[in-house]
C-alpha cells in the first residue's frame, strides 16, 4: 500500500491529543510530588495543594463554586452519579420520573434503562430533524413526579448545541433538576452553570487535550448526592479513594487551556468545518447531519447515499486520515447509530455517516487534504456499490423523517 | 475488533470487482437497511465458472469475502463452486472478527444464488441442486428485516 501523504486526526470528539503544557502540569505529580493528598508531610502536602487549586480553577472556569467540583474517572462515571444518585434521592419523595432525549450518550441512555428497570420511568423527547431539543417540550414532559431533566449540552456524533439556558430557566422555575452531559461541550462553547440554571454536569478531560481517565461532576450546593464510593475522606466523603492528582492537575490545565482561547479557537475551526461541509456537499446525494449553525465549532458529520461507512472510514485511513462513523460496522451492532435515526436518517443512509471533529491541532492544510481524498473515496466505494447502482437507476428519494 | 493483513490486503485491492457483461447468472443477497448487499456475477461455459465478478455495498469485512469468494470459485465447477463455505472464506482471509462473520456467510449465500439464477435461466429449478437460500443467518444477523 502506498504510503500516505499526510496524517490528519479529525476524531477530536473520540478523543484528544493531551497538549505539551498539560503533559508537563502533570508530571512532578508522577514524579518529585508524588505525596497522598491525605498525608500530612510536605511532598503530601503539595499534592493536597494541587488538588484544591484544580478545584478552585475548574470551578472558576465554569462559575461554579470549588465545593461543587467532584472529580471523576471520566465522563461516564459523572452521569452515572448524577442520573442515578438524583433518582435514588428523589425516589424517597415518591418522584420516580426522569426526563431525557433519544440521543443522549450511552452513558445516560443506559443509566435511564437501568433505572427503568428498578421501576422509574423515562421520557426520550424527540431531537427533531435538526438535532435540537425543543425547550416547550421539555416543559410539557415535566410531571408532579419529575426527579431529573438531563439533556446533553452538545451531542457526540452531529454536534448539535442545545438551547441549555433556556432549558435551565424551565426547570428551575418547575422545581425540578437539571442535569446536563456536557463531554463534547466543555472547553468548545462558554459554560455558566448559574447564568444557564445548571444543577449538575458531565465533564471528561481528554475531550480537550487533557489526560484519559479523569472527569468531574459539577453539583450544585444543596443537592446531597448518594456517596459514589464509600471509604474515606475524599471528595468530602462521596467518592472515596486516593484523588488521581495528576490527572487532576491535567484535567484543570486544559480545561483553563482550553477556556482561555475558546472565542479565537471556534471561530478558527468553525470557518474550517464551514468550508469541509460546503465543498464536501458538492459531492451528489451527500447530506449534513444536524443544524448547520447551532453546531460545535469542530464537528462535521455527513452522509453519503449508496456506501457504508467502516469502508470510508478505512480507506480514509489508508490516506492518513483519522475519522468515525455512526454506521452498523463500526458501531459493534446490526444498526446504526441511534443518534442518526433519531435525527429521522433511514438505516439505508445513516450506514454511510461520516464524522470528522476538529480540535487546535488541525490547520485549513487538513481541510485541503480532506477534500482532495475524500471525494475519490466515496466515487470509487459507489463504483462497486449495487446500492449506488439502484439508487442511480431508480432515482431513489429516501425519505428523512420529522419526528 | 481488527481485521487480519489478508482481509485489509482484499479490501485495499479487490479482485474481479465490477460487473460482467457477458454473465449468464447473477445473484444478489443481502439488504440495504442491514448494510451489505453482494452482488456475484458469473460466466459458466460447460459447467466451470469460466469467469466471476461483484458489486458490494458494506463493511471492509463484506467487500474483502466477496472478493475472496470471487477468487475461490473461478475455474472451478459448479459442483464445487456449490461446495464453497462460509468457514473456508473466512479461513482463506486467515479469520473474521465475530461481528464480521455473517459477511463470510453472505459471500456464500451470493455465490449460491448466481448459481440459482444460471439454473433458472436455463428452465432448470436450482432448488433441488442449490438448495434454500438465506441470506440473514439466524444467529448472524438479528436485524430482523
Amino acid at each position: 500500500m502506498a504510503e500516505a501523504k499526510r496524517f490528519v486526526y479529525a476524531d477530536n470528539a473520540a478523543t484528544t491529543a493531551v497538549s505539551p503544557s498539560v503533559l508537563r502540569a502533570m508530571e512532578p505529580f508522577y514524579t518529585t510530588n508524588y505525596g497522598n493528598p491525605s498525608s500530612l508531610y510536605s511532598v503530601g502536602q503539595k499534592a493536597k495543594k494541587a488538588l484544591e487549586e484544580a478545584r478552585r480553577e475548574t470551578a472558576a472556569c465554569l462559575n461554579a463554586e470549588p465545593n461543587e467540583i467532584f472529580f471523576t474517572s471520566g465522563g461516564s462515571e459523572a452521569d452515572n452519579w448524577a442520573i442515578k444518585g438524583a433518582a435514588h434521592l428523589l425516589a424517597k419523595k415518591g418522584k420516580r420520573h426522569i426526563v431525557t432525549t433519544k440521543f443522549e450518550h450511552h452513558a445516560v441512555l443506559h443509566a435511564c434503562a437501568a433505572l427503568e428497570k428498578e421501576g422509574f420511568e423515562v421520557t426520550y423527547l424527540e431531537v427533531h430533524r435538526n438535532g435540537i431539543v425543543r425547550p416547550e417540550e421539555v416543559e410539557a414532559a415535566i410531571r408532579e413526579d419529575t426527579a431529573l431533566v438531563t439533556v446533553m449540552y452538545a451531542n457526540n456524533e452531529i454536534g448539535t448545541i442545545q438551547p441549555i439556558a433556556e432549558i435551565g430557566e424551565i426547570c428551575r422555575r418547575r422545581g425540578v433538576w437539571f442535569h446536563t452531559d456536557a463531554v463534547q461541550a466543555a472547553g468548545n462553547v462558554p459554560i455558566d452553570v448559574k447564568a444557564q440554571n445548571i444543577d449538575m454536569l458531565s465533564i471528561s478531560a481528554h475531550k480537550f487535550h487533557g489526560p484519559k481517565g479523569v472527569g468531574l461532576l459539577y453539583c450544585k450546593t444543596g443537592i446531597a448526592l448518594p456517596n459514589l464510593i464509600d471509604g474515606g475522606a475524599q471528595e468530602r466523603g462521596r467518592r472515596a479513594g486516593t484523588e488521581n492528582v495528576a490527572g487532576i492537575v491535567g484535567l484543570s490545565a486544559a480545561l483553563r487551556e482550553a477556556c482561555a482561547a475558546m472565542e479565537e479557537r471556534g471561530e478558527r475551526l468553525a470557518k474550517m468545518r464551514d468550508r469541509l461541509i460546503g465543498e464536501a456537499l458538492k459531492i451528489e446525494r451527500s447530506r449534513l447531519n444536524g443544524d448547520a449553525a447551532r453546531r460545535l465549532p469542530g464537528n462535521v458529520s455527513l452522509c453519503f447515499e449508496g456506501i457504508e461507512g467502516e469502508s470510508l472510514l478505512l480507506m480514509l485511513d489508508f490516506k492518513g486520515v483519522c475519522a468515525s462513523s455512526g454506521s452498523a460496522c463500526t458501531s459493534g451492532s446490526l444498526d446504526p447509530s441511534h443518534v442518526l435515526l433519531a435525527i429521522g436518517l433511514p438505516h439505508e443512509v445513516a450506514h454511510g455517516s461520516l464524522r470528522l471533529s476538529f480540535s487546535d491541532e488541525n490547520t485549513e492544510e487538513d481541510v485541503d487534504y480532506i477534500l482532495s481524498v475524500l471525494p475519490g473515496i466515496v466515487e470509487r466505494l459507489r463504483a462497486m456499490s449495487p446500492l449506488w447502482e439502484t439508487i442511480q437507476r431508480n432515482n431513489i428519494q429516501y425519505e428523512i423523517r420529522d419526528f | 475488533m481488527a481485521y487480519s493483513e489478508k482481509v485489509m490486503e482484499h479490501f485495499a485491492n479487490p479482485r474481479n470487482v465490477g460487473e460482467l457483461p457477458d454473465a449468464n447468472g447473477i445473484g444478489e443477497v443481502g439488504n440495504p437497511k442491514c448494510g451489505d448487499i453482494m452482488r456475484m456475477y458469473i460466466k459458466v461455459e460447460d459447467n466451470v465458472i469460466k469467469d466471476v465478478s461483484f458489486k458490494t455495498f458494506g463493511c471492509g469485512a463484506a467487500i474483502a469475502t466477496s472478493s475472496m469468494a470471487t477468487e475461490l470459485v473461478k475455474g472451478k465447477t459448479i459442483d464445487e463452486a456449490l461446495q464453497l463455505t462460509n468457514r473456508a472464506v473466512m479461513e482463506a482471509l486467515d479469520g473474521l472478527p465475530p461481528v464480521k462473520v455473517h459477511c463470510s456467510v453472505l459471500a456464500e449465500q451470493a455465490i449460491k444464488a448466481a448459481v440459482s439464477d444460471y439454473y433458472r435461466r436455463l428452465g432448470v429449478d436450482p432448488t433441488p441442486i442449490v438448495g434454500e437460500l438465506h441470506d440473514c443467518e439466524e444467529k448472524a444477523c438479528a436485524c430482523g428485516h
